[in-house]
């Protein structure tokens, strides 16, 4: 009983300076920005103009909720993170099944898949700007005129559509690695005991693959999901937020007001509430997620 | 007789469908292998195509339809090459990737060492905490973090940019390390403690020697995350410590005709990490579960 | 007895041979490294490839080179001057910003420069964008690197295919003809060329003065948005209708230099766009069509005034430099006749950066290889940043407002216009969300 006792005082003392460093770093790095960010969203701080200064009280908030273009954005960034999530766990399951499969240079075409993964999102985007989806000289443009369509104009017609495609194939690779990884673990004794029992590969991968995957899959939504939120590069390079603001989210909103505009009290004011948003999301979210991983 | 008869019949039978069988599983391979590689080289393809253009002149790469077979050329490599020495960015990126790594490491290791093996109420409070500070827009913060680093003389600094990049990825890093951790028996600790190990003995002796593969699976992620961040490095750095994200930003915007010394600057930027990633890639794998897979 | 002598005669060589070589090596400990932070076009290239030129000219000075994208950089430099970063010892700014800077006192004002830089030797309209015209803070704060204004570029051989004659000034309703001919999809060539990409430097600096020239402002003079008057509706429908019928796939991801590509490679049959382009446009190796290239003034349709832009580049030293006397060494090299002619020399004459000294237009060698010269003189001289509207304007600048909110409105109203054009929405519905939204901006900062 006594040693139970002291060990967990020691304990709590050891929890405390082991933590100490990172919880302490990332407190200073959540709180010195955050409370000055708070600070400056109260101010009426326009890096352009020096001379207009002072408290705004809630005018900022005021001008940021009251902006139509606030609601888009929020709606934009839903459907951003929600399409490329749908897309990369359906693409990643089917792709981690095929590419489990016995088949000839199976090493490599593995690299392959999982090769945009290491891609600088810049890059990606560039190449996918620049080479896959310009409407004169790209090569989607001249597949399409192989049929005798007309070539896409992808980031004026389809804005969101072209990056959820750019950012999916970002993101597909660390889907695949991470659950093929999973299917791997799977018991092979259990499907062939499912085989002879009559089952179907469809009847397997429904009744025995996919429940294995689950965890995994959890894993998979969870970390794309805090990427996903923030996702910047692909828009800035691509489509600038537009045509009007089709494809504008909240971080490219924040970067607007913030690089654009300069208007530093409304985009801490946007980055105040993006935090208070970030907040909601790992409250429900990441902890139904966690749950699912506890259990 | 006629049992011998039948046996060889069922044998002859079942040898043909024995090679019937090998056959439709050389015939699924085959439809397989098809499928699969059709996959691969779609996935692969902006990669390799920009890799391709990258040895073209200007006007073949913009050429009509698309050439596929043409001499190859370093041009555009030279012509950039001219412009900005790709090295000194390229060592930029390498000690800034590699030093955030190891610095978030040493951080995390004894923060997700005490939530695995002391956890308290809050551990797992703590945890979502750290992870949802991730959410954050980056650009949201930037002129406070300017301020700060302009105050502490760490504009430009490779420090700097080290320091971010390992407060950026150190919540992953935690909470990857927790589920590693978690997955060890305390029974081995424990034994270990009965010995007399001290707290750091325990984790150096023990805990990471057994966990290597996780660790090193999560330093590779933080090092591929570090090297492609793409907004600190550029607001943050002007020339000394302008990694290879900040090198692709002078090449970014199209000046008349620009497809090949774009995808040759780009092929450098991304080349060591794809090399380092595909060579680490069964490493990473096999700590990427997060604990997921047992 | 001779050994030794030739040893001493040796050591004295060597000692003088050390001396050598360590002086340019402790010239270099000393030197003074200065940070340029430019854009990345085409003839700040030229500059930043002529690095070992200034050094060797002045080698006590050492060049560290910050190349950016037009966007880019300008987030970077504007950060970094209003937090007095100090980061920067040249930056590459526009007729935009450097009297809104300056008046800030961001910016160090060169009131002693050289003898021999010759000030007056600069072209007027563009000294006066880089200055503060009045008060006390009176002066010139940047050298102009290159100036511009706007010109219609045409296809020569097209035209006579056509049967077309180019008037000496063109209107937009004749363009719009024009394109309607020269349109032929078929054969990968579009009727014309204008910018979409949305952006206060991108579309809205041709659309600025199209809307000009439709007879429309951007702000009356109670400082009210006029985004919802009839010259606006009719310009805006004008370009979304004529783009949308004769323009290139994908012009709303088309800025400058995405146009500059399309028209060298043989695309478009017109384009409207910045004068600096003429020298690309004529150079056989960067451009297919330089041996068919025609231009002429920037079409009009009510009237002639604010139909031409006024633009220029310039090098500029924050007030929080460390090296300021350095930077202007440099800064006053980079803009020099001097320079100009080393361009001229080292990579052709229709090559050097434009419109930014009167010698350059007299020079006998520029006049040969640039048959556009004395044009693009007359269109920088003729813009008149001070007098842009048919109806009177309490602002500057002929496709800007030289007001810290434009950058923000400008970009936000090209978003808006970029939409209309890809079809998000109609012209009247963004025009009127354009007009709200400025607005709002103008009443947030309190006019």
């Amino acid at each position: 009983m006594r040693t139970r006792a002291s060990g967990r005082t020691v304990g709590g003392l050891r929890t405390l300076s082991l933590q100490a460093p990172a919880v302490s770093l990332l407190l200073m790095w959540m709180l010195v920005p955050l409370v000055m960010t708070l600070w400056f969203s109260f101010q009426r701080y326009n890096l352009m103009m020096p001379s207009v200064s002072g408290f705004a009280g809630v005018d900022n908030y005021y001008y940021l909720l009251t902006d139509p273009s606030l609601w888009t954005a929020m709606g934009n960034t839903l459907l951003l993170v929600g399409w490329v999530l749908v897309a990369t766990v359906v693409g990643g399951t089917l792709l981690a099944v095929l590419l489990q499969q016995e088949f000839f240079g199976r090493g490599v075409a593995r690299l392959f898949v999982i090769a945009p993964f290491f891609i600088m999102p810049t890059v990606s985007a560039l190449v996918w700007k620049n080479m896959m989806m310009h409407p004169v000289n790209g090569i989607l443009a001249w597949v399409a005129g192989l049929f005798g369509l007309p070539a896409i104009d992808w980031f004026a017609s389809l804005p969101l559509t072209s990056i959820v495609i750019i950012v999916t194939w970002q993101w597909l690779p660390f889907a695949v690695l991470i659950l093929l990884t999973a299917i791997q673990s799977l018991d092979d004794d259990q499907v062939e005991a499912a085989r002879m029992d009559g089952a179907g590969p469809v009847a397997i991968f429904f009744y025995i693959t996919l429940p294995h995957l689950k965890r995994a899959i959890s894993v998979v939504v969870m970390i794309e999901m805090i990427f996903l939120l923030t996702i910047f590069a692909e828009i800035f390079v691509t489509t600038s937020g537009g045509p009007g603001l089709a494809s504008t989210n909240l971080a490219y909103l924040i970067y607007i007001r913030a690089l654009l505009d300069f208007d530093v009290g409304g985009a801490s004011a946007g980055g105040v509430i993006a935090i208070i948003l970030a907040n909601i999301v790992a409250f429900f979210l990441v902890r139904t997620v966690a749950k699912n991983l506890e259990n | 007789m006629s049992t011998s008869t039948s046996n060889s019949v069922a044998a002859a039978s079942a040898a043909v469908s024995a090679s019937r069988a090998r056959r439709s599983v050389i015939n699924k391979k085959l439809v397989l292998t098809l499928v699969a590689w059709t996959i691969a080289l779609v996935m692969f393809f902006p990669i390799f195509w920009m890799i391709l253009t990258s040895f073209k002149t200007e006007a073949e790469a913009i050429a009509t339809p698309p050439s596929l077979f043409f001499t190859p050329s370093v041009e555009g490599y030279i012509e950039i090459q001219a412009r900005a020495d790709y090295f000194k960015y390229a060592l930029n990126s390498v000690v800034i990737s590699l030093g955030a790594t190891l610095l978030a490491l040493l951080i995390a290791i004894p923060s997700a060492y005490s939530m695995a093996f002391l956890p308290t109420k809050r551990t797992q409070g703590t945890l979502l905490w750290m992870l949802s500070t991730k959410m954050l827009p980056s650009v949201g913060v930037l002129l406070p973090v300017y301020l700060i680093f302009r105050d502490l003389g760490l504009l430009d600094s490779r420090t700097g940019l080290i320091i971010i990049y390992m407060l950026m990825n150190l919540p992953i890093v935690v909470w990857m390390l927790y589920t590693f951790f978690k997955d060890i028996p305390k029974d081995i600790l424990e034994a270990g403690r009965m010995d007399g190990a001290s707290t750091l003995q325990e984790i150096f002796h023990l805990l990471l020697p057994l966990t290597l593969p996780g660790i090193a699976s999560t330093g590779l992620l933080c090092v591929i995350l570090s090297w492609n961040e793409a907004f600190w490095s550029l607001n943050l750095t002007t020339s000394n410590a302008a990694p290879l994200t900040a090198y692709i930003a002078s090449f970014s915007s199209p000046e008349g005709l620009f497809w090949a010394k774009l995808s040759a600057a780009s092929t450098l930027a991304i080349a060591p990490i794809l090399i380092f990633g595909w060579m680490t890639q069964k490493q990473m794998v096999r700590g990427l579960t997060f604990g997921a897979v047992k | 007895m001779r050994l030794p002598h030739i040893t001493k005669s040796r050591r004295h060589l060597l000692s003088l041979a050390s001396v050598a070589a360590l002086a340019p090596l402790s010239a270099q400990v000393s030197a003074e490294t200065i940070t340029v932070a430019t854009v990345n076009n085409a003839d700040m290239v030229v500059m930043q490839s002529l690095t070992s030129e200034f050094e060797k000219a002045h080698p006590d000075i050492t060049l560290d080179w910050v190349v950016l994208e037009e966007n880019v950089l300008r987030q970077r430099l504007t950060t970094d001057v209003a937090t007095q970063g100090g980061q920067f010892d040249v930056m590459t700014i526009g007729t935009y910003e450097v009297p809104i800077w300056a008046k800030h006192g961001w910016l160090t004002k060169l009131d002693n420069l050289p003898e021999d830089y010759q000030v007056d030797d600069l072209i007027k309209p563009v000294r006066d964008g880089l200055s503060v015209t009045e008060g006390e803070k009176k002066g010139l704060y940047a050298l102009p690197f290159y100036g511009e204004s706007s010109m219609l570029y045409y296809r020569k051989d097209l035209f006579e295919q056509a049967g077309i004659e180019m008037p000496e000034q063109p209107t937009w309703s004749q363009v719009n003809d024009w394109a309607a001919k020269l349109n032929s999809a078929d054969e990968g060539v579009y009727g014309i060329c204008l910018r979409g990409k949305p952006g206060w430097g991108e579309n809205m600096a041709i659309l600025g003065t199209m809307v000009n020239s439709f007879g429309g402002r951007w702000f009356n003079e109670e400082w009210e948005p006029q985004l919802d008057s009839p010259a606006w509706s009719e310009a805006i429908n004008f370009y979304v209708d004529m783009m949308g019928k004769y323009g290139p796939p994908g012009a709303t991801s088309n800025g400058f230099n995405e146009n500059l590509a399309l028209f060298s490679s043989g695309k478009c049959g017109m384009w409207v766009d910045a004068t600096s382009a003429a020298g690309k446009l004529y150079n056989p190796k960067e451009s297919s069509v330089a041996d068919k290239l025609g231009f002429a003034p920037a079409p009009i349709a009510k009237t002639e005034k604010g139909s031409h832009w006024l633009w220029s580049w310039a090098l500029a030293i924050p007030e929080s430099s460390k090296s300021k006397d350095a930077a202007q060494t440099f800064i006053t090299w980079a803009t020099s006749q001097e320079y100009v002619n080393l361009v001229g020399e080292r990579e052709g004459w229709a090559s050097i950066p434009p419109g930014t000294r009167v010698s350059t237009y007299e020079n006998q060698s520029y006049k040969d290889a640039a048959p556009f010269a004395g044009f693009v003189m007359d269109a920088i001289t003729s813009a008149d940043p001070t007098d842009p509207t048919l109806e009177p304007v309490p602002y500057v600048g002929v496709q800007m407002v030289t007001i810290p909110e434009f950058q923000s409105i400008g970009t936000q109203v090209g978003q808006m216009i970029a939409a209309a054009l890809a079809g998000q929405m109609s012209v009247e519905q963004a025009l009127s969300s354009a007009q709200r939204s400025t607005e709002r901006t103008m009443r947030q900062s309190g006019y």
